[in-house]
């Protein structure tokens, strides 16, 4: 929805006075002098802290400046298959609330249309779980997958699970986690996008000789794209750095950890802040990259 | 209780306005003086400058150069809020939310005028919307909004009413039942109306002074009456109502009239009402002061005669039948009858001659452009 | 019967997904009226004894009363510099306009982990302690954006004629702010406003990162997940939900309730 506001909107008004631009000046300026202080050098400050050089008193979370590129080779080498998890994970799940929450967009926006309290209630679920901690919404899903849950011992009757097998600490767990903490994010765009179409074109495509089926891939669809873009970027980029989830305090296992898992690990455990930053550089720098392509490649440059 | 509205509208001058916008000119060194109390029309299609120049008297947009004086006062420096001046916007710009008593009372209120609300019911009364004065604007009809703006800034007795286009939003029905009403409000409170309109017929029912804008200058000014008889160029000739017009080279000239000689065809207009004496020359003439005849008649040289042609279209809007004719080699002439059940029964295919008055034909100072023949 | 398959496919769909969203709200509901010994995992007994003692463990009480001051001071302050920047998004022409939307994108488009580890290494270089005060700055931070977008979608449904005609009326430029750009600016404001609380009210990951010795709600629940969540933080969680949806509910009353009166 963010990301849909943000593309459109620009036009400024064409009867702007001159001396507008002092005026927009002192109104931009206290919040881009703000985030040019608080997030856009803390950036740089990530770069500069990870090409830091471990201190020569050898103390634990002393670091000097310097231009350790190295660095970076140790972060990856060390942590390749965590961020490469991170990545498969954001993927799968982003995936999976897409599944979900198209059709529950689709509902709403569409066929729920002509019945505004319908509407309303629907959203009101929609954006539900937003008004509980999301740790504490993870939290409960570590007591529905918990060994003794009866969930669990449910799949183990019936033989999908094996008796000594469990769900908590599973990939499974922590990309049903993941999936479930950001489906508000994947729905709400679409929604929006699906709310704003124009039923007429769908009688139209149904008029022209379109099965349901066709009308929904060759009319609905592509108009609800935009949503579904910026709903795709607000489920994947937060996925991509979560570590809730997969911490083994919660879905996670021995083996589930994310890149977001030892950024803080290595921040706060070990104080290794080099390495803490250098990975976060890195899943930076993979989300533009990413990001870029993924927008150019469906055709909403405008998007940015 | 009208009364309490009434005041004494100032004049307003324009002295050489000129507006420059990114990429175009929007007006083009502007002169312009209405006095005081009257009802002046700025007439044009949409582009030619009129919304700006409106724009420009409220302070809204500010004048590349030029200078805008309100009886007799210098207000071009001055802010919107500093002058005396008020708008009925297009769409009526009423705050949606504040109740239609509220928006009346808003300007006296940044005045911090004593007993407000009384005045803005009064005001109410006078447009007859006092029995909605607590209704939000939103659960008013177009008219009735419209009413509201009017009486939102009547009720500040500004010393000049502007009008942007005031009734564009309304059908034609509630449209022409307005310009009566306004009218009569004008009158009655007897403020300087500035009215900016593209609608040819609603200025002239309601202005005792037309200008006619074009291109961001005012091509002609005066009665709509005398617009009409006389327009001086050929977009006031086809803006405000249609005109036939032919242009050829002068052939005779003498105390009375010019002659020209178009196609073959010798047209005659009287030299009082022609700008032009010499050279090329287009003359015109309104349609509906032109007849046909089914036989060449004979007639003295006080009248135009051409044809033969032939009558290639007819319409039938009502109060007249309009007739287009083609003379061969000459070009097409547009002929109103009156629709009194006598006129001449013509068939399509029909050959007929048109004559008119040499009177009635007027000589205008440019030659229609290319554009402009399309348009008509 | 293919036909009504059709028809009862989604609504069948869209119904168990909801059920799916709604587990867990239901689970940590149900867990707040759990009777605990050691951990509130499993469901043992039925009792009142959180709600009624809910601040029995301080702590909790105390991190959800600094998750409370810090998202209204923070909201606050990202509520004011959000509104100005898309009145001036919205309403004036500038130099920079791209750069300004790409400033405002980026931190909706980059990871908390990431914003917490650079913003922590920033107060980490410069030598700043953490606290209260560094969480409000980091989450100011990382609501703006999102009050921007809100706020500049209100901002271009207003006509600026109303504002146009405001001067016309003898108001000058504050009055016309106050008396009109404003109260019709309102329903966007406080949408924003509620988005940035929520927001802030629920940040765990970026607060982690430059909290110090702080708590808040969310980074007290994540501390004692290891250990076990005690059942006053699901009483917390569930009371906190309860008067959320009773708001939206309340508003959503109000605006049909708005609007069938407009159709009257």
């Amino acid at each position: 929805m963010a990301f849909v506001a943000l593309g459109q909107g620009s036009a400024g008004n064409s009867s702007a006075p001159k001396k507008a631009s002092r005026v927009a000046f002192i109104l931009l300026a206290p919040g881009m002098i703000y985030l040019g202080l608080f997030f856009l050098t803390p950036l740089v400050s990530l770069v500069i802290t990870s090409l830091k050089t471990a201190s020569f008193t050898g103390e634990i979370g002393m670091y000097d400046y310097g231009f350790q590129v190295s660095n970076y080779a140790y972060a990856l080498d060390q942590y390749l298959p965590q961020i490469t998890r991170s990545f498969i994970y954001a993927l799968i799940a982003t995936l999976m609330a897409l599944l979900i929450s198209y059709p529950i967009a689709y509902f709403i926006g569409v066929k729920a249309r002509n019945k505004p309290i319908l509407q309303a209630f629907l959203l009101t679920l929609v954006i539900a779980p937003f008004f509980i901690s999301f740790l504490l919404r993870t939290f409960a899903w570590k007591q529905i997958f918990s060994n003794e849950s009866p969930a669990t011992q449910f799949l183990q009757s019936i033989g999908v699970l094996a008796p000594d097998q469990y769900v908590i600490g599973s990939s499974f767990a922590v990309i049903a986690g993941l999936t479930y903490n950001f489906i508000p994010f994947m729905t709400l765009p679409i929604y929006t996008s699906l709310e704003r179409l124009d039923t007429r074109l769908v009688e139209a495509g149904a008029d022209l000789y379109a099965t349901p089926v066709q009308t929904f891939w060759k009319v609905t669809f592509p108009l609800s794209l935009p949503g579904v873009i910026s709903g795709t970027l607000l489920t994947f980029i937060p996925i991509s750095g979560d570590y809730v989830s997969a911490s083994r305090d919660f879905l996670g296992g021995s083996d589930t950890a994310m890149i977001g898992n030892v950024v803080e690990s290595n921040f706060f455990r070990i104080q290794d802040y080099p390495t803490a930053s250098a990975l976060s550089v890195m899943l930076m720098a993979a989300i533009v990259v990413l990001v870029s392509v993924y927008v150019r490649k469906s055709g909403t440059e405008e998007l940015l | 209780m009208a009364t309490e509205f009434v005041a004494r509208g100032q004049d307003l001058e324009l002295v050489g306005i000129h507006k420059e916008f990114p990429g175009f000119t929007a007006i083009e060194n502007l002169d312009l003086k209405i006095p005081a109390g009257e009802f002046f029309a700025l007439l044009g299609p949409s582009g030619c400058g009129k919304t700006t120049t409106l724009r420009i008297v409220a302070g809204l947009d500010e004048a590349s150069r030029g200078k805008v004086l309100i009886g007799g006062k210098d207000v071009t420096a001055s802010k919107p809020h500093e002058r005396p001046v008020n708008t009925v916007f297009q769409s009526y710009a009423l705050f949606p939310h504040m109740s239609v008593l509220e928006n009346v009372a808003f300007g006296l209120r940044q005045r911090k005028v004593a007993d407000p609300l009384a005045k803005a019911t009064e005001a109410l009364q006078l447009v007859e919307l006092e029995h909605l004065a607590l209704r939000k604007p939103q659960q008013l009809s177009g008219g009735q909004q419209q009413r509201v703006a009017l009486a939102r800034a009547l009720v500040n007795r500004p010393a000049l009413l502007l009008l942007d286009e005031p009734l564009g939003a309304l059908d034609l029905k509630l449209r022409r039942q307005m310009q009566v009403e306004l009218k009569a409000i004008q009158m009655e409170v007897g403020l300087t109306f500035l009215h900016v309109t593209h609608d040819q017929e609603e200025a002239m029912d309601m202005a005792d002074t037309v200008a006619v804008m074009n291109k961001g200058e005012i091509e002609q000014m005066g009665a709509p009456e005398a617009l009409y008889d006389r327009p001086k160029t050929a977009f006031v000739a086809r803006f405000l109502g249609q005109s036939n017009i032919f242009v050829g080279d002068v052939v005779e000239e003498n105390d009375h009239s010019i002659s020209i000689s178009c196609n073959g065809q010798r047209i005659a207009a009287p030299k009082k009402r022609s700008e032009k004496h010499s050279g090329k020359v287009a003359l015109g003439v309104r349609p509906e002061k032109a007849t046909f005849h089914a036989d060449k008649p004979d007639l003295d040289s006080n009248h135009n005669l051409v044809g033969p042609g032939e009558i290639i279209d007819i319409r039938f809007t009502g109060v007249s039948n309009q007739y287009l004719i083609d003379v061969p080699g000459f070009g097409d002439i547009t002929v109103f009858a009156q629709n009194v059940g006598k006129s001449p029964v013509v068939e399509l295919g029909a050959h007929v001659w048109v004559s008119w008055k040499v009177e009635h034909a007027f000589g205008l100072s440019d030659l229609p452009l290319k554009a402009d023949n399309d348009e008509a | 019967m293919k036909f009504s398959l059709g028809k009862w496919l989604l609504p069948t769909y869209v119904t168990l997904a909801f059920i799916f969203t709604m587990i867990p709200i239901a689970y940590t509901f149900v867990f707040s009226f759990n009777k605990v010994e050691k951990s509130n995992i499993a469901w043992k007994e039925f009792t009142f004894d959180n709600w009624l003692n809910m601040c029995d463990q301080p702590v909790v009480c105390e991190a959800f009363g600094n998750s409370l001051a810090i998202a209204v001071i923070s909201t606050l302050i990202s509520t004011a510099l959000g509104t100005a920047i898309a009145i001036a998004l919205g309403r004036y022409k500038f130099k920079g306009r791209s750069a300004t939307n790409l400033l405002l994108f980026l931190p909706m488009a980059t990871p908390e982990v990431v914003m917490g580890a650079g913003l922590a290494a920033q107060f980490l270089n410069v030598g700043i302690s953490k606290g209260f005060w560094t969480i409000v700055v980091a989450h100011v931070m990382f609501t703006l954006s999102f009050v921007v977008v809100t706020v500049k979608a209100r901002v271009a449904t207003l006509d600026p004629r109303l504002e146009e005609a405001g001067r016309d009326l003898y108001a000058n430029a504050s009055s016309v702010f106050w008396r009109i750009t404003f109260p019709l600016l309102l329903p966007g404001i406080m949408a924003a406003a509620m988005l940035s609380f929520a927001l802030s009210f629920d940040d765990f990951i970026i607060t982690q990162f430059n909290s110090g010795p702080e708590t808040t709600f969310p980074k007290f629940v994540y501390t004692a997940a290891a250990r076990g969540i005690p059942p006053e933080a699901n009483v917390i969680g569930s009371l906190v939900f309860i008067v959320a949806i009773a708001i939206v509910m309340i508003v959503q009353v109000r605006a049909s309730l708005k609007a069938k009166k407009l159709r009257a």
